[in-house]
């Protein structure tokens, strides 16, 4: 498998007014992309666009060189989302809301690989707290705990740094930077500045899509 | 990390083999969250039961209490008011999914989006449809609805709050993304509801005058098997265009 | 078939093609309109059981056929919305939920007025105005639902949505009402539907409703056109166009 999302001439258009047009992307392993711009230029749109929410665009999309249309199956059980709310419920805790996303994802069991993902991102004995206990930052670390626990290999994160102290920052960095090395793929919008790397690429919004683009 | 590259390409490959017995598990799963849930916060549970009974209580307050007069009524009343409790418990049904960004998740996966809804409309029927059908008997007495009937009052409401929990989900996965839904929902689904009302209410009577009750229940049981082929497709496709609003 | 679904996707050739179509809506429906009403109204025979007062039929018919052609309509341009993405049809839909409503209303209400004289009284739950009851609550959902999205999109996809979910509902709906009716009412006198009409009767009936749909036709073509310009406005085609006209 060669891991690659190309997108053609995409353009997105949002109650009569052009987030962007004519945009050309060719996103492959062993990158980390990270899409910049000012509020509301279409980031998030473009982020839902990108992990087949959203099927309100014009333009071509196509997975491992085949239409998004055919590949979608195969595309979403390569995919990792995490939106701008971490999907977390206040009602269950750490270890249940794991094992659920587990089960969405076809994988049954793993209690073992639960606890490693948790102590992973630092959630070491609070495994068993409901959600709603903990911090707003601890809460999106569960979120974050499912880059760990599913092998995907693209990860499409909406502002993963939101609410997260300055380690936690380091650590997901870092965790990103290592994705992209094992040949994974991250495609990120956040308004925190990135260390530059190797991986890392820009795609930037705003004007119109007049100067989007690669 | 443990994960090497090859172990990536493994899940991959892992999750492709199993599509089917995916479902089954993410189906199971969901069903589980959300029973686990609800039962975690009881009142939830509770307070549509506890509407029911206030309503049929305020009958008697504000007509008579006459027992021929609220036995002739108690069919319509039980039905009505049994179908406002199961409205009112709606809005929250995909709310709180919407709200903490679980709904977005369980849009990706790879799993078919009315199954996973179905198992969702399904625990909402098993915590306030059946309930509400068990208790509609206690309060039939209370009303002095006549011997004969309960059963087939019971049977009814199990029937047709099914129904209603379908329907319903439809405008509450219609209304989910909107600030202020709760009336909103009322005002598209209660005219969905006239005909379960119909049928069911018809039932209970036809029990009481002793005609054959089983043609009604065999109708409620078509509008059942209609709506769980129609209403997944269409939570499904109102749960894509919320979720965009 | 496919040529004309593509020219549809153009709201400026829609535009101009309505414009030439719309005078002869219009004219049609204001000669069938005056011919059935005059003729109807004046020189039918009178009913044998209910005299005169049965010549509202004359209004309250055709606008019960418009109430419910209309929802269909709503679930049918609903569907190539949602389908085809044709914006077209969306402006279609807009237009005519209202006008859906007003014909319901319409129905209601020539309903009541005719139930003074027949029944004595304004309203009787009788089968069809319980039905037409039913509908005016259907519409008024897809009315308010279209007006509860910040997303004009959204909007348009919730409303087609409900629209066709309504349109499956409505025959269940309509069925059981009428079931229910002779359940609790059997034997009553229904002021329409009966088997036997003369002919110089029926005629201008006939003649109203094709006035109606006409009316309609026209009416709707009208407003589409104001809701493509005011949806458009920004597109050169419009800004052309305003200033040629001014």
């Amino acid at each position: 498998m060669s891991l690659r999302l190309q997108a053609q001439s995409l353009a997105c258009e949002r109650d009569d007014r052009w987030l962007f047009r004519g945009l050309d992307l060719d996103i492959r392993a062993g990158e980390i992309v990270r899409v910049e711009g000012p509020n509301g230029s279409g980031k998030t749109t473009l982020l839902k666009i990108l992990s087949g929410q959203l099927a309100d665009y014009e333009g071509e999309l196509f997975w491992d060189e085949r239409p998004m249309r055919k590949a979608r199956d195969a595309f979403l059980a390569s995919l990792l989302y995490l939106g701008h709310a971490p999907g977390v419920k206040a009602a269950l805790t750490p270890l249940e809301n794991l094992a659920w996303y587990q089960a969405l994802a076809g994988q049954a069991g793993g209690e073992s690989a639960r606890f490693r993902a948790l102590e992973e991102v630092g959630l070491a004995g609070f495994e068993d707290v409901p959600a709603g206990q903990l911090s707003a930052g601890q809460q999106r670390r569960v979120a974050l705990a499912r880059l760990v626990l599913a092998p995907r290999p693209l990860w499409v994160l909406d502002e993963p740094f939101t609410a997260i102290d300055r380690d936690g920052v380091a650590a997901l960095e870092r965790r990103l930077v290592e994705h992209a090395r094992r040949g994974g793929c991250v495609l990120v919008t956040t308004h925190h500045e990135l260390t530059p790397c190797a991986e890392l690429r820009r795609i930037r919004l705003g004007g119109g899509g007049a100067d989007a683009g690669i | 990390m443990p994960a090497s590259e090859g172990s990536l390409r493994e899940g991959v490959a892992a999750v492709h083999e199993e599509p089917r017995g995916g479902l089954a598990v993410a189906v199971w799963a969901t069903l589980k969250r959300d029973l686990v849930m609800l039962l975690r916060r009881r009142s939830e549970v509770l307070n549509p039961l506890v509407f029911f009974a206030l309503v049929i209580t305020l009958f008697p307050i504000g007509i008579s209490p006459d027992p021929a007069l609220l036995a002739a009524i108690a069919p319509g009343l039980l039905w009505v008011a049994a179908l406002l409790a199961a409205l009112l418990s709606l809005d929250s049904l995909f709310r709180a999914d919407y709200d903490d960004g679980s709904l977005e998740q369980l849009l990706l996966t790879p799993q078919p989006l009315a199954l996973l809804a179905l198992a969702k409309v399904a625990v909402h029927w098993l915590l306030t449809g059946l309930p509400l059908a068990l208790m509609a008997p206690v309060l039939g007495i209370m009303l002095a609805l006549p011997a004969g009937s309960y059963l087939v009052l019971a049977i009814s409401l199990a029937l047709g709050s099914a129904s209603l929990s379908l329907i319903g989900a439809i405008g509450a996965a219609l209304t989910v993304g909107l600030s202020r839904g709760g009336v909103l929902l009322s005002l598209l689904v209660l005219p969905l509801y006239i005909p379960v009302l119909i049928f069911g209410a018809g039932a209970v009577q036809a029990a009481i005058l002793g005609d054959g009750v089983l043609a009604h229940l065999a109708i409620l049981g078509a509008l059942l098997a209609l709506a769980l082929i129609f209403a997944p497709l269409a939570i499904a496709a109102s749960l894509r265009i919320s979720i965009n609003g | 078939m496919w040529a004309f679904i593509n020219k549809l996707r153009s709201p400026k050739w829609f535009y101009a093609i309505s414009a030439r179509l719309q005078p002869w809506f219009w004219a049609a429906a204001l000669i069938l309109i005056v011919t059935g009403s005059v003729w109807g109204l004046a020189f039918a025979p009178a009913d044998y059981q209910q005299g005169n007062s049965f010549r509202i039929i004359y209004v309250h018919v055709p606008a019960a056929f418009l109430a419910q052609s209309i929802f269909v309509s709503l679930a049918v341009t609903g569907l190539v919305y949602m389908v085809w993405k044709i914006k077209i049809a969306d402006m279609a839909a807009t237009v005519m939920a209202p006008l859906g409503a007003a014909m319901t209303f319409v129905a209601l209400f020539s309903g009541a007025v005719w139930g003074v004289p027949t029944w004595g009284t304004w309203w009787m739950w009788d089968a069809r105005l319980t039905s037409m009851l039913i509908l005016l609550f259907l519409y008024l959902g897809v009315i308010a639902l279209r007006g509860a999205f910040a997303s004009r999109d959204s909007a348009s996809r919730a409303a087609s949505v409900l629209a066709m979910v309504g349109v499956i509902n409505i025959p269940i709906i309509k069925y059981s009402v009428d079931w229910w009716y002779t359940l609790h009412q059997p034997a009553t006198f229904t002021v329409t539907g009966r088997a036997a009409m003369p002919m110089e009767m029926w005629l201008p009936l006939l003649i109203m409703v094709l006035g109606f749909y006409s009316f309609f036709i026209a009416l709707t073509l009208m407003r589409t056109r104001s809701e493509i310009l005011r949806r458009e406005a920004s597109k050169r085609w419009v800004r052309e166009l305003a200033e040629e006209t001014t």
